[in-house]
């Protein structure tokens, strides 16, 4: 486990890990010498660890924060959906082409008792990254076909015919960028999402989990209220790709992620994301089940007054906070 | 018409520059390198005789190409705020200024109202000249308010597309332009008032994820280039060549994402036919 932990370890958060080892080789010596030195030097050791995580932690530049969005031990989707819902039934296909594995979707029972508020069977989607080279491929890196949109979109409107609220999570760096993509309407899939999700008769939350990247993402992120984690990334392209195009060079992702202003704290004051959903120290995969906790309790949170909404104020609410969105001046 | 009325109070708007051909008497055709004559060519509205080329038509060229007289024009008033303070090699800031200068234009999108063959709509039009047609808030909200236009006025809509995507330097704010001028086409499609889409060369990246194909009816220029993603993205993924007439207006048709492939020579015609077919029952 600890050998994994290092292998994931991001370049920033080593200085940390290299203090929490000796802090806990001074703890294994301390177990054996109960000398008063010791001790002092044990505490002073502690204080200097959690001051140093603070400051690493408490300071992340949006790069930074762009590497926790993506780092491999990260939570999925699927496993969002394991810890918020029961008896959750995955749905498969778009029963016009095929099926899509970079995105899941299907109906459960969110299980909102646990988060202070009721329990309440849901739709639940999002894009679906794998853990290992065999099931990244599988699920094509998170990166949907038009089949994804597709079977995202039946099931919405599945969901709207049943008054059945629906919960999407994002987590792409895109839509797949392919041939076969492209000859089956990759635009065509995502627009009509956009439209449909805009007039979708039942409640829509969409939380931003890791990486928000591009159409790809907005395709399954359409809704009324917006939360999303607090180190996850959501803008209209990657920092890499950013860079590549207006430096012409890869080099300048960090200086990309900066200009992008693509984190959370970013994005509440444009009105693109409703409410930030705290992490625990160190990114979600440090502690998973804190950040269901918190995931949970903010779908609780929002979806609740969603619900005695009536429909067409609900719709009229949406159209408005999108009308709304974007910064002009008039002359 | 009460938008109707306004216009006919005056509001006249001149023959815009033409974009996309070089200055001078002569003009080579990008498409078969033949020489063609200004005149000639401006004749043929900046399509080539010999081989059909499009050149590429600014918004004032195409309003005048497919109005029948008079039209009034909305919202070019509206400038980008740089609501990220971006800069990349050099400011966003600079950069607008700088191409507003060069091209005499606010942004990348200009909207109008008028008649074709006699039916009032509302058109909005992109231009490839400012920042390659990008859509930023600017344009998202110039696209928008001329959905909306249609809708209150219960006049079809037509959005004339030409552009590289979603505009990098706006971030987030970019890509919500595509959700917020689709949601405003719910409301268009449910009052049951037609909405038409003209795709040109190029139309790619978010403007074609957005209202591009979200047309009733999707008509294109000839040998456009239209898709999702840039062909260079593609022929990395792939780790192959594209096939010939990848992504092209005819590609598309084929496809089955385009209705028809139409000459601009012809565009005003098939529009105000189309027009009559739906609207006059
Ligand atoms: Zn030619």
């Amino acid at each position: 486990m600890s050998q994994n932990i290092k292998l994931n370890l991001l370049e920033f958060e080593k200085p940390l890990y290299e203090l929490e080892q000796k802090l806990e080789e001074m703890r294994a010596l301390s177990h054996e010498d109960t000398g008063s030195d010791l001790s002092k030097t044990l505490q002073a050791l502690e204080e200097r660890v959690d001051e140093l995580r603070e400051s690493i932690y408490k300071n992340l530049t949006r790069w930074q924060r762009v590497q926790i969005a993506r780092h491999p031990d990260r939570p999925y989707t699927l496993d969002h959906i394991d810890a918020l819902t029961e008896g959750f039934v995955e749905l498969h296909g778009d029963r016009l082409f095929g099926e899509d594995p970079a995105i899941v979707g299907g109906f459960g029972t969110f299980k909102g008792s646990r988060y202070g508020g009721k329990d309440q069977t849901v739709l639940i989607l999002g894009h679906q990254k794998g853990r290992d080279t065999k099931t990244r491929k599988f699920r094509r890196f998170g990166m949907p076909n038009p089949e994804g949109y597709r079977k995202a979109l039946r099931l919405m409107k599945m969901a709207a015919r049943f008054d059945i609220p629906v919960i999407t999570l994002l987590d792409t760096t895109g839509a797949f960028p392919g041939l076969e993509a492209e000859e089956r309407g990759q635009a065509e899939a995502i627009a009509r999402n956009l439209f449909e999700m805009a007039r979708l008769p039942v409640p829509i939350v969409v939380v931003i989990i890791g990486e928000g990247a591009s159409g790809g993402a907005l395709g399954i992120g359409v809704g009324d209220r917006i939360l999303m984690l607090e180190n996850a990334w959501y803008s209209v392209i990657s920092p890499e790709s950013c860079s590549s195009i207006l430096w012409r060079s890869w080099d300048y992702k960090e200086e990309a992620a900066r200009a992008l202003k693509l984190t959370a704290p970013d994005l509440i004051p444009f009105g693109i994301v409703d409410q930030i959903i705290a992490e625990p120290i160190g990114g979600a995969h440090r502690d998973p089940e804190t950040t269901f906790e918190a995931v949970g309790r903010a779908i609780v949170e929002n979806l609740t007054p969603l619900l005695s909404v009536p429909t067409q104020e609900l719709l009229d609410n949406r159209l408005a906070k999108f009308d709304a969105m974007g910064t002009f001046s008039e002359v | 018409m009460s938008w109707f009325k306004r216009t006919s109070a005056g509001i006249k708007t001149q023959r815009g520059q033409q974009n996309d051909v070089p200055e001078g008497q002569w003009v080579k055709c990008q498409g078969c390198s033949e020489t063609i004559t200004r005149r000639e060519l401006e004749r043929q509205l900046l399509v080539c005789p010999r081989c059909q080329y499009h050149f590429k038509m600014s918004p004032t060229g195409y309003f005048n190409l497919l109005f029948d007289g008079d039209y009034e024009v909305f919202d070019d008033n509206i400038i980008s705020a740089d609501p990220l303070q971006f800069t990349d090699q050099k400011p966003y800031k600079d950069r607008l200024e700088a191409t507003r200068k060069k091209t005499g234009l606010q942004d990348a999108a200009k909207a109008a109202v008028g008649l074709v063959g006699g039916y009032p709509i509302s058109v909005s039009a992109m231009d490839f000249t400012f920042i390659g047609g990008s859509m930023g808030s600017v344009v998202g909200e110039i696209v928008a308010r001329s959905i909306k236009r249609a809708y209150e006025n219960k006049i079809p809509a037509l959005v004339i597309t030409q552009s590289g995507g979603a505009r990098m330097m706006e971030g987030a704010l970019s890509l919500m332009q595509m959700a917020k001028t689709s949601a405003h086409l719910t409301r268009l499609s449910e009052a049951g008032l037609p909405f038409f889409v003209l795709l040109t060369n190029p139309t790619t990246g978010g403007v074609t994820a957005s209202f591009a194909m979200l047309g009733d009816i999707h008509l294109a220029e000839p040998g456009a280039l239209i898709g999702f993603a840039g062909p260079r993205v593609i022929r990395e993924t792939m780790g192959q060549d594209l096939p010939d007439g990848f992504q092209t207006s005819e590609f598309l048709l084929q496809k089955g994402y385009i209705d028809r492939i139409v000459d601009r020579r012809n565009l005003k015609d098939e529009l105000a036919h189309l027009l009559a077919l739906l609207l006059s029952k």
